[in-house]
């Protein structure tokens, strides 16, 4: 590919909290500000102006239109830095990212943030729906009959407060029902779910005490670390919970509600090498899937199966395997969909009638896999995860000094984002 | 933080009432503020020889007093003396013109270092010191008195700039010693195009050196602890730096900084040892990992990083290493054995490397604290907390910025002159030597 390729300088986020935790009064342009404005200090940015920074929400109050553009507006960055809103469910970091790299390879930036952030605690409690249509009226009305006639439509009920679920639209279900469909149809069972959560929080603990994340996360409020991470979890104490989605998806195997932002510094090799910072890796690649979680057949087509599709077109295209891969970064929206996912590449038939393969895709070296934790010890608030673990990769491929790794994240609406990063 | 009682002897009731009481009138001091000429007044001067030098900062040169003037400054350059009876002249020159000396007046006396072969010629150099030191105890009104030791054809100029200027408010009745070794500079921004590493940049003494480093012209890199790493986003984005979240006593630390500033900045000019922390219990009390993490923090990370920046090329040749000591290490400090023995040992350790620095065209020197507002002190009982303010020339606490303006000159170019010494930051306090 005759294109150049964005470099990734590295990251800020700050710490994930639990949803009603030490985060419940900060909204997200507070927390996305203070993301950015670490990135700022780690490198030093104070009243730069950058090609752009792109980021979003997945929970948004209507009054945060502009959010990525006011949290610019409230960082140390030049205020002439252009900013923009994305929206891709649980994808948003991630394709934030490929956005800004796209635009830096495409020659049109030489340097951007990608960010993401999501508040579960500061969520966006609108008037029901019935309500707001009254005084909606009420607002157009011109005569008094109009007045009345409106207010006349008013009952008690109404004023129960509309809250947004953690629900799909088209189907009602939860997040977590959905995944315990296909937990079911691809037969994954608790103990490996257990232990897949059990390696994600030991594997967390272990790069915090390496001082992995002390150039990529920043404290924020009373929180030094990830408030959900428990260092000393172990199979026998998941065992205890009781299944909360289907027969094995527990709290403990489920990502919880969380609170946080991310934040990724990209550029041209060009810009970085003239401000002498080192790139930590190169954006090779991405794509995104979607599938049709609400009329398709609940084994192939589950709410969080879209990776499954992406990342075959994705090796496809660059003439890679699964097994290309030094590092793995499978987001863990919950054990059982990682477990899903895999148990797909490495089915014949699947393999076979979906994605149009002779072979199955195959499995891949669990040994690589979220080598320095992931989502269901870190938390996961929603936007912000892609942010999370680009940095993360990243600063892996950096730190081996050689090879590749492989980012998928699931998303909402049966959606997926995918991509590859390669050491610089 | 603010010193109320300062506030309170300085307006006019307050005034009134303190001097009826006999209590202490401690003076706001006059600090440095970038483009303010050095001194707000005309300065005496006993020899013509260093009239240009002065001129050449801007200073208000007069040779003869009369009795209307009000001095910012008296300066007497007493490098010939050399018998007791020559001391009598100093005495004669700032016999009358002390009275007339402004607030925040400086009174510095040029000397000779002794020398140990001529008992006399020692003896009289000797004396100057017994002399400013006393002086010093005897000015009000903000003023100081300090001593430089010129040694032989050694310029003089970048401290006197210092210590006439606002920056060394708060030292006073301190010895400064100057060889050579000084660098050209540009005043203005004396550290212009320099890398400066600051530890324990999040707060307090670190963060205000942090801020005048960068508002003397160096590219700034703030370090802190990891789980400080908010307060040290908010230093850096206030004042244009960099931030570097290590724990410098973990045993990589070293490693981390050199491979940092080597492929980030290409270097680092300027070191300054900041981080540290206390865990004060009497010794009786003390428990090992007290014992421990203070050592551990304060001393030994300093040790294992200038032994590796010195055999490294990351270090710049004509760097300069500013080590925070404390009054503590030098007078000792009830409950803070751990706490003093670490900041003693600094000061051996600085004095230790400052033959292996000057080969390197660079310096290393120590600076100790007095009594200094931050939020440490802030924790005092206030009783405890007033009268310790007051144990010293000044009757005041210093200010962060102070110790960082002396920090700041000693990583300045032109300070090249100044190795292995401890400048004392303390308002010349009661106590220790």
């Amino acid at each position: 590919m005759p294109r150049r390729r964005a470099a990734v300088l590295g990251g800020n986020r700050i710490p994930f909290a639990r949803a009603d935790g030490p985060y419940a009064h900060a909204s997200n342009q507070d927390m996305l500000t203070a993301a950015l404005d670490g990135l700022v200090a780690r490198f030093a940015l104070q009243d730069e102006r950058l090609g752009e920074v792109a980021a979003g929400a997945v929970i948004k109050h209507s009054r945060d239109f502009n959010l990525t553009r006011e949290a610019v507006l409230g960082s140390w960055l030049a205020a002439s830095t252009p900013a923009y809103d994305v929206q891709q469910a649980c994808g948003t970091g991630l394709e934030a990212t490929l956005l800004v790299a796209n635009k830096i390879a495409l020659g049109q930036i030489d340097v951007g943030v990608a960010g993401g952030v999501d508040s579960a605690s500061d969520a966006p409690v609108a008037v029901n729906d019935d309500l707001r249509q009254i005084l909606l009226d009420l607002n157009r009305s011109r005569s008094v009959g109009g007045v009345v006639r409106a207010m006349s439509r008013l009952r008690p009920g109404q004023l129960k407060p509309s809250i947004p679920r953690n629900a799909e639209p088209r189907t009602g279900l939860s997040m977590g029902e959905h995944a315990a469909i296909t937990a079911r149809e691809w037969g994954i069972g608790r103990i490996e779910q257990d232990e897949l959560a059990v390696a994600s929080h030991h594997n967390l603990a272990a790069a915090y005490e390496r001082g992995f994340f002390s150039d990529l996360v920043t404290p924020f409020l009373t929180l030094t670390r990830d408030q959900n991470l428990r260092p000393d979890t172990s199979t026998e104490k998941l065992a205890a919970l009781r299944p909360v989605f289907g027969d094995t998806m527990t709290a403990g195997n489920s990502t919880p509600l969380s609170d946080g932002a991310s934040t990724v510094l990209l550029a041209s090799d060009e810009w970085a090498a003239e401000r002498s910072l080192p790139v930590l890796a190169h954006v090779v690649d991405g794509e995104t899937a979607a599938v049709d979680y609400v009329h398709g057949d609940p084994r192939a087509d589950g709410l969080l199966m879209a990776p499954v599709y992406a990342v075959p077109r994705l090796l496809e295209r660059n003439k890679l395997t699964l097994a290309d891969f030094d590092f793995y970064e499978i987001h863990e929206a919950f054990a059982s969909t990682v477990l899903a996912t895999l148990a797909a590449w490495e089915d014949a038939e699947f393999c076979r009638s979906r994605l149009g393969r002779a072979e199955p895709l195959g499995s891949l070296d669990r040994s690589r896999l979220n080598v320095a934790g992931s989502s269901l010890a870190a938390g996961h608030p929603f936007a912000a995860t892609g942010g999370r673990i680009v940095a993360t990769l990243a600063k892996l491929l950096a730190e081996k000094g050689s090879g590749r790794g492989l980012i998928s994240i699931c998303a909402a609406g049966g959606q997926g984002v995918v991509a590859i990063l390669e050491a610089a | 933080m603010t010193d109320r009682y300062i506030s309170l002897v300085n307006s006019q009731p307050g005034r009134a009432v303190a001097s009826r009481l006999g209590l202490p009138r401690p003076a706001v001091l006059r600090r440095y503020e970038p483009g303010a000429p050095l001194l707000p007044g005309p300065t005496l001067l006993s020899d013509a020889a260093l009239a240009d030098v002065l001129k050449g900062m801007g200073v208000d040169v007069r040779d003869a007093a009369d009795a209307d003037t009000r001095w910012a400054a008296l300066l007497y350059d007493a490098t010939a003396v050399a018998s007791i009876g020559e001391l009598a002249t100093l005495r004669e020159f700032l016999h009358a013109p002390l009275r007339r000396l402004s607030a925040s007046g400086r009174i510095v006396v040029l000397a000779r270092p002794p020398a140990g072969v001529d008992p006399v010629v020692d003896a009289a150099r000797q004396a100057l010191e017994g002399i400013v030191r006393s002086l010093a105890k005897e000015l009000r009104a903000g003023a100081t008195a300090n001593l430089i030791q010129v040694e032989g054809d050694a310029s003089p100029e970048s401290v006197l700039r210092f210590v006439l200027s606002g920056r060394s408010a708060y030292v006073d009745g301190q010895v400064i010693r100057v060889g050579l070794g000084a660098a050209p500079e540009d005043p203005g921004k004396p550290l212009s195009g320099k890398v400066a590493l600051v530890t324990g940049a999040a707060r307090g003494i670190g963060a205000a050196i942090a801020e005048v480093l960068a508002r003397d012209g160096a590219r700034v890199v703030a370090a802190d602890l990891p789980a400080a790493g908010d307060r040290l986003v908010s230093v850096a984005n206030r004042i244009g730096a960099a931030t570097l979240q290590l724990d410098i006593a973990k045993a990589d630390a070293p490693a981390t900084l050199l491979g940092h500033l080597g492929e980030r900045y290409g270097g680092v000019d300027i070191l300054i040892h900041n981080a540290g922390i206390t865990r004060d219990r009497l010794l009786a009390n003390m428990r090992p990992e007290q014992w421990d993490a203070v050592l551990a923090v304060n001393l030994e990370s300093q040790l294992r990083i200038n032994a590796a920046l010195l055999g490294s090329t990351v270090l710049h040749d004509g760097a300069r290493v500013v080590c925070l000591a404390s009054t503590s290490g030098i007078a000792g400090n009830r409950g803070q054995t751990n706490y003093a023995a670490s900041k003693a040992g600094v000061i051996g350790m600085m004095r230790a490397y400052a033959p292996a620095f000057a080969k390197r065209a660079g310096t290393i020197n120590a600076i100790a604290p007095g009594f200094i507002d931050t939020d440490m002190t802030q924790a005092m009982p206030l009783a405890a907390r007033e009268v310790a303010r007051r144990l010293n020339s000044l009757q005041q606490a210093g200010l962060p910025v102070d110790v960082a303006e002396t920090a700041a000159w000693l990583a300045s170019p032109g300070a090249g002159g100044v190795n292995g010494q401890v400048i004392r930051v303390c308002g010349q306090s009661l106590v220790g030597a």
